[in-house]
């Protein structure tokens, strides 16, 4: 067995440990000098995790979303840049592998992210459309054999370290907003001009810079199904799953350090129950609401997976909206929580209950996506869906 | 029954297109028909024909064309007159 092989042969959520152990030593740094986690991100790719997800034919692992939905949890209790980076990558790999079956460009090019453990990122959002996903003013041109796009990205997480993109369009330039296609771009096949920088409150190494994007390939690089179907049955359901993955795993790091926090005033204090216990308990009482909501989630997903009218439902779509806000919320709630129990340990940096990475991370989730569209969305569904009332169902 | 639906389409689509412009099998979520129109389509298509969609009928295929919608209206009235 070469030593790839060997790599992947042990427990995923093994080689997670290992590679947050890396991550974890160097969040701080990535936090505070807002660049890339590359330290985290290598040892990421030295687990081979990038391509898990992919078919073993092609050199994946065919783990299921679960899996991946573990590694990102383990990485977010490590280094919330590394664990948003890899779970980005992920949401691109699961559309790929689900969407692009039987395209002989698209499959080899996911057999290169297995044997040379590329990271993809996603230029959706844009210039005059925000970040709604399924809208796009930019159309491809596709003429004869090439494939050339411009577009004026407002973000692009982590694109400057990126080995390709994914980046939404119109079908071509008579096709309305919402009709659009997705294209995969090789990094030798774009240019990227710097419009913006990414110096953010938190989540600040991702660098989701905004760039113009000019890129040409190939016109079979264009993925096959249009991005209608894979923002609807895979993308958004994938998203939410993964995100709240990792938002459990910086909330679990926060009641993990609060916790080490209590335990350690009570040895100083035997007898007595500190004043942070009780608030501690409310914590963990959370915490585990925020894991159940995750769980279920990928619960339904496993089992609505490969049936499109399942995932199609708006039944479906409710409960992952809900996974979305629901988790993004109580995750503010719980960090605040460990806050108050740490006090100025956890607001100062640089002590072992320090929180405030923590916290500024944990703000993006309300607005990646925001949960105000996304209640709307949902709202929008309630008044033809039927709820379901049942405890399993 | 077509003609309705087209009718609705053109009133609560939102599409940039023109609904009689558009062929009874034309894939409405290319013609631009976004979710919280077909929403609106959909409460439309209840208080017009006095049904209620199921819930196995609340996905895009149901709204995905015309002779999609036609068809599932079709199924939704004769369980009616079976019941």
């Amino acid at each position: 067995m070469n030593a790839p092989a060997q790599v992947a042969a042990m427990d995923l959520a093994e080689r997670a440990r290992r590679a947050a152990k890396v991550a974890a030593e160097f969040a701080d740094r990535v936090d505070a000098e807002g660049r890339f986690p590359a330290e985290g991100m290598e040892a990421v790719k030295a687990e081979r995790l990038m391509g898990v997800m992919i078919r073993p034919e092609l050199g994946g692992e065919s783990a299921t979303l679960t899996q991946v939905a573990d590694v990102c949890a383990i990485l977010g209790q490590s280094c919330a840049a590394t664990a948003m980076t890899y779970a980005m990558h992920q949401i691109q790999i699961a559309s790929l592998a689900d969407y692009a079956v039987g395209s002989a460009w698209h499959e080899a090019f996911l057999k290169r992210i297995c044997d040379e453990q590329l990271l993809v990122a996603s230029a959706t959002s844009e210039a005059g459309i925000g970040g709604n996903l399924r809208n796009s003013i930019c159309a491809i041109e596709v003429d004869g054999p090439i494939a050339r796009l411009t577009k004026d990205a407002t973000v692009i997480s982590y694109g400057a370290a990126a080995d390709a993109i994914m980046v939404t369009s119109r079908r071509n330039a008579e096709a309305p907003h919402p009709d659009q296609v997705a294209t995969l771009f090789l990094k030798e096949q774009y240019t990227l001009e710097r419009t913006s920088v990414w110096d953010t409150l938190g989540m600040r190494g991702t660098c989701s810079d905004g760039y113009i994007f000019r890129g040409e390939c190939p016109a079979e690089q264009i993925l096959p199904r249009p991005f209608a179907e894979i923002a609807a049955q895979s993308m958004l359901a994938v998203s939410h799953l993964l995100w709240g993955a990792l938002w459990y795993g910086i909330a679990a790091d926060a009641v993990a350090r609060s916790q080490a926090f209590v335990r350690a005033a009570a040895r100083k204090m035997p007898g007595q129950t500190p004043p942070g216990a009780l608030r501690l308990a409310e914590a963990s009482n959370l915490l585990q609401q925020v894991k159940a909501n995750v769980v279920a989630g990928l619960k339904q997903f496993e089992a609505a997976k490969g049936n499109a009218d399942a995932l199609n439902a708006m039944s479906f779509s409710v409960a992952m909206n809900n996974i979305k806000v629901g988790t993004s919320q109580m995750i503010l709630v719980i960090i605040n929580h460990c806050m108050l129990i740490c006090g100025i340990s956890a607001y100062k940096n640089g002590t072992p209950y320090s929180l405030g990475r923590h916290l500024r991370d944990a703000h993006s989730a309300q607005l990646m996506i925001s949960n105000d569209r996304i209640l709307g969305n949902t709202s929008t569904m309630l008044l033809v869906n039927k709820q379901d009332t049942s405890l399993l169902g | 029954m077509n003609d309705t639906i087209r009718e609705l389409l053109s009133k609560h689509g939102g599409l940039p297109v023109a609904a009689d412009q558009l062929a009874d099998t034309a894939d409405l979520y290319e013609a631009g028909l976004s979710s919280f129109a077909s929403v609106q389509l959909m409460l439309a298509l209840e208080e017009e024909f006095d049904i209620e969609f199921p819930e196995a009928y609340l996905n895009r295929k149901t709204f995905s064309s015309i002779s999609a919608i036609a068809e599932a209206l079709a199924d939704i009235t004769k369980d009616r007159q079976v019941a």
